[in-house]
């Protein structure tokens, strides 16, 4: 077949190739694979965008393969748009998490806008109606150039696209530090629920099968997108604003509503998202799975504009498109549901038998290239590692000297203010968090979102799945590998303070230039940590992303292994007022789950776990010292294991009416937030033994968690972690309208309730410049 | 009780008000298509449910308030069927006409998620049969533009007409020019017709059902509903 270039097309040269991303090693590969011809300029920008970083996982892959992927519920692992986990009587659970940084950082609403609609996608696409949406935001400091603005666009992109969509946002996390002042964290995750034997995959088989172009029409916007994703940011990056996508909620709300009509039928072969690279990814990665060949006429695509070219429409990332192969026969079918939602389907090719991607352009071939070796000349690099110098000092900055009890008032007030402990009630009341009618622990109400699983006929099956996302990047910072552990360990103590057992990971690996072998160390690290606390928590990565090039003007942020985890209770009918709901189904036998809040005064407190002298990579000592510095503090995943299991028994058993896991903040500020919700105070009489005072009050140590116990509940809770294994110290009581604490029977706190919650929750808004 | 539910494109809480009236209520409901131009027959109730029908593009509700379902509304509440309206739904009423007034974006110009309390002014309606006048509901909003308002004289037969049902309220059930988050005029969230018949609330009683999603309150809207058919029929 003979490939003709377009006369209007720029002429291709290596020149050209090296503009457009490509290495002097890799125009090579791109000769080999076309056999000396010199590519048309469409089959260049193909290999531009397949072979970017952010299509190929170029520098990742040789890491990734050490993540554990396999277990006894995966019944989809990392490949496809999404993840799927059997959640048992027949039902799964679809989940992924993505990150869109550069574009939210170009342009926040529309970059943090189309992130949303991106992993939307991906789930539904695997033919599960979403339930529910987490997202887990970094910026920097709030004084930083753009930051207001940048959190205000990123938030209402969010809010505006998932409300519209209907789906309901169950939490997330928001982070604030300097490392993120010239590249903030965008990194958006959904859960979707489907019938176990009714997976959909992006796979092109069938010869002769058509293939059918359905959405948006194509316009101009987004191209490139996949290689700007693929290099460091730098002054003047404003041109790059046409690189991000315009997104459309209500187009895409017609989109889920229409694949989840055609999924009901037995009409296709697969589908696939057009995302990152667009038709070029989705093309190829939908042949390549199925070992076929693909040939598209491109100029009977959807046009948003007039005078587009091959090169822009295989290379366009306009939002709110797929790709599918229908089955013979129910191409009408499937165009039929698509018009009935007032969008396009058209059929703009074939399967082949041939092995290769054909592009027609009126009649003429314009394109011709091989799938599978183009999948697997796929660049795959062992790029050089080393372990960077700062590491050899941070741990070993000296502590400052211990607070004194008279200053504790003080520092417990501005440490309640900082943005990282500030309440984050004026962001999360931008997002729809009971739309759908399914959310048991919503926004801040708990340390996952926690949704009720119901049956086809409409009535709660009595499953409830929870779902959180986590990172503590300064501990990653600290310890490149522990702290990725911590962020899994974490994640899961989240779902077991809910009572909720982990079924599965997603991860967002957010990290800076691979090409600086420090980076590239740090990343691997990143890896093996994740494995580490995965196998020891018993947990598979079933999907996620990877994020390299997050450095601006040669600064690379923190290490950021953002963790999405999805945990499932099973015969959950809720907590009190299961009785009421459904008695029927109420007996002995059923599981409870747990809020993070205070439930009633009189109930005892309890600290889970050990506290240390640690302060390394805390908030306290950040506000001390105003950097981020330290030993990361310890993680023996053995000790995690048995305190989680501890907490979903007790949750399970009812023993336990409130958990809340301690992380940034301490033990002093964990005792606060899960005052604050539930509007009561606490009277706490702690034992100093051979701890700090702020070690004891404000540390970060791991793997702990305040719960609450009724009075009459307590010989059965200190068994219970005794039989465990998990050290238990009785902290005091919940009640009365103030924060008072003593230590060593000398009072060393008492502040109103109301006053401190005033400071918490305006302190945002405030530093956002939003109220004086 | 026989209930339709209209179905837009980028209607998100019809799956909602379908499952409050099978499920909790035990009511035969049925979605009903904006293109369709006939309800049910013998349909007692419509829910013209929240969500962002087309998108909100133009006006919130303007463009679904043309849908060629709209005719049968009209039609239905002519004949003194019961119509609800919830959020986008009220929003969809006011541009029928079916309901006086506009919703506009909330004071602050944000998005507002939050439970919210809602005082009731009148329990001589099918909708407030079964609730005490001035008995305090706790129910989720969650809406951009839910800032009611209307120009003098329409306010004035609002008064006149008593068609205030709801009004958002403090916790305490004090109701003052702070109880309304989105700046509602006079604290309004929720109005009826002249006749009755033709209810319009922003908050949303359908995702306030269930004990085991943290709050009942709107309950005793659908039970009112229950109980006032069962009275009339």
């Amino acid at each position: 077949m003979s490939v003709r270039p377009l006369v209007q097309d720029p002429e291709v040269t290596e020149t050209l190739a090296l503009q457009l991303g490509l290495s002097a090693e890799e125009w090579k590969s791109v000769l080999r694979l076309t056999e000396g011809r010199t590519p048309t300029y469409p089959e260049l920008g193909i290999f531009s965008a397949m072979w970017s970083e952010h299509c190929s996982y170029k520098s990742s892959r040789i890491h990734l393969k050490n993540l554990p992927t396999e277990g006894p519920r995966v019944l989809q692992g990392p490949g496809e748009n999404a993840g799927v986990v059997d959640i048992g009587d027949g039902w799964a659970v679809a989940f992924k998490m993505e990150s869109h940084n550069h574009p939210s950082f170009i342009e926040p609403f529309q970059g943090a806008a189309t992130g949303v609609g991106g992993i939307l996608r991906d789930v539904f696409t695997m033919g599960a109606r979403p339930l529910a949406n987490l997202n887990s935001l970094r910026f920097g400091e709030l004084k930083a150039p753009r930051m207001s603005s940048l959190v205000q666009g990123v938030v209402e992109g969010i809010s505006s696209y998932g409300n519209c969509m209907g789906i309901p946002m169950l939490g997330g996390d928001v982070g604030f530090d300097g490392c993120y002042n010239g590249n903030i964290l965008v990194n958006a995750f959904t859960l979707g629920l489907l019938r176990s034997d009714r997976i959909f995959r992006g796979t092109a088989s069938g010869v002769g099968n058509p293939v059918l172009y359905i959405g948006s029409k194509t316009g101009r916007d987004g191209i490139h997108g996949a290689s700007m994703a693929s290099a460091e940011f730098s002054e003047g990056d404003d041109e790059k604003r046409p690189t991000v996508q315009v997104g459309d909620p209500f187009v895409e709300k017609l989109l889920l509503e229409a694949c989840l009509e055609i999924f009901n039928h037995d009409w296709i072969v697969g589908i696939q998202d057009m995302g990152a690279a667009g038709l070029t990814s989705s093309s190829f990665e939908m042949a390549s799975r199925a070992g076929t060949g693909l040939e598209l006429r491109l100029d009977t695509i959807p046009m948003r504009e007039e005078g587009m070219t091959p090169f822009e429409l295989m290379l366009s990332e306009s939002q709110e498109r797929m790709l599918l192969v229908a089955k013979p026969g129910h191409e009408q079918d499937v165009i039929r549901v698509l018009h009935k939602w007032g969008l396009d389907a058209v059929s703009v090719g074939e399967v082949t038998n041939s092995g290769r991607f054909i592009g027609r352009w009126h009649g003429e071939v314009v394109i011709d290239l091989p799938i599978q070796p183009l999948a697997d000349a796929a660049p795959k690099y062992d790029r050089p590692k080393k372990v960077p110098e700062y590491l050899a000092t941070v741990a070993e900055a000296p502590y400052p000297t211990d607070l004194q009890t008279q200053d504790l008032s003080a520092a417990l007030q501005s440490l309640i203010q900082t943005p990282t402990l500030a309440s984050k009630h004026w962001i999360l009341r931008q997002y729809d968090g009971t739309v759908r009618g399914n959310t048991l622990l919503g926004m801040g109400e708990g340390d996952a979102g926690l949704i009720r699983i119901k049956n086809e006929d409409g009535s709660p099956s009595g499953k409830v799945v929870a779902v959180t996302s986590d990172c503590n990047s300064r501990f990653c910072y600290l310890d490149p590998f522990w702290g990725a552990a911590h962020a899994v360990a974490e994640a899961c103590r989240n779902l077991s303070c809910v009572g909720a057992e982990p079924i599965g990971l997603t991860d967002c690996l957010n990290y800076g230039n691979p090409e600086k072998p420090e980076n590239m160390w740090t990343f691997e690290q990143g890896c093996l940590g994740i494995r580490q606390a995965c196998l020891a928590l018993g947990v598979p990565v079933v999907s996620g992303n990877v994020s390299l090039y997050n450095d601006t003007e040669g600064q690379s942020i923190f290490p950021t292994p953002m963790i999405g985890a999805v945990g499932l209770i099973e015969r959950c009918f809720t907590s009190v007022p299961l009785e009421e709901d459904h008695p029927e189904s109420f007996s002995a036998n059923v599981n409870y789950y747990s809020g993070s809040s205070f439930r009633s005064a009189a109930d005892v407190i309890y600290l889970l776990g050990t506290t240390r002298n640690e302060l390394g990579g805390s908030e306290y000592l950040k506000w001390r010292l105003g950097r981020v510095t330290g030993p990361c503090p310890e993680l023996h995943l053995d000790d995690e294991l048995s305190l989680q299991q501890c907490l979903r028994e007790g949750i399970r058993m009812g023993l336990i009416r409130s958990a809340h896991d301690l992380s940034e903040g301490g033990l002093l500020i964990g005792c606060v937030e899960s005052a604050f919700q539930g509007n009561l105070g606490f009277q706490l009489e702690l034992r100093r033994g051979h701890l700090r005072l702020d070690s004891l009050l404000f540390g970060e140590s791991a793997s702990r968690a305040v719960i609450s116990v009724h009075g009459e509940a307590i010989r059965d809770l200190e068994q219970l972690a005794h039989n465990y294994g998990v050290p238990f110290t009785k902290l005091g009581v919940v009640g009365g309208k103030s924060f008072s604490v003593s230590i060593d029977d000398v009072k060393v706190l008492d502040i109103p309730c109301v006053d401190l919650q005033r400071l918490h929750r305006g302190a945002l808004e405030r530093q956002l410049g939003l109220t004086s | 009780m026989k209930v339709a539910v209209l179905v837009f494109p980028g209607s998100n809480c019809d799956h909602d008000a379908l499952h409050v009236s099978q499920i909790v209520m035990g009511w035969e409901a049925h979605p009903v298509w904006h293109q369709d131009t006939e309800l049910p027959a013998h349909t007692d109730l419509v829910i013209v449910p929240g969500g962002f029908s087309y998108g909100d593009y133009l006006r919130c509700g303007a463009i679904a308030s043309l849908a060629p379902i709209m005719k049968a509304v009209h039609r239905h509440a002519d004949e003194g069927g019961w119509v609800l309206g919830i959020c986008n739904g009220f929003q969809i009423l006011c541009e029928a006409g079916l309901l006086p007034g506009a919703l506009l974006r909330n004071r602050g110009l944000r998005f507002l998620h939050q439970r919210v309390h809602l005082r009731v002014e009148r329990n001589d309606l099918p909708y407030t049969a079964s609730l005490r006048q001035g008995q305090i509901l706790e129910m989720p909003i969650a809406h951009g533009e839910g800032n009611y308002t209307c120009d003098e004289e329409t306010l004035a037969s609002l008064h006149a007409n008593r068609q205030i049902v709801f009004r958002y309220a403090h916790s305490s059930g004090d109701v003052n020019e702070t109880s309304a988050a989105n700046g509602s005029l006079e604290q309004i969230a929720g109005i009826i017709n002249p006749s009755g018949n033709i209810l319009g609330l922003m908050p949303h009683p359908e995702r306030a059902c269930e004990a085991s999603l943290g709050m009942v309150d709107g309950l005793g809207i659908f039970q009112s509903l229950e109980h006032s058919r069962r009275y009339v029929s």
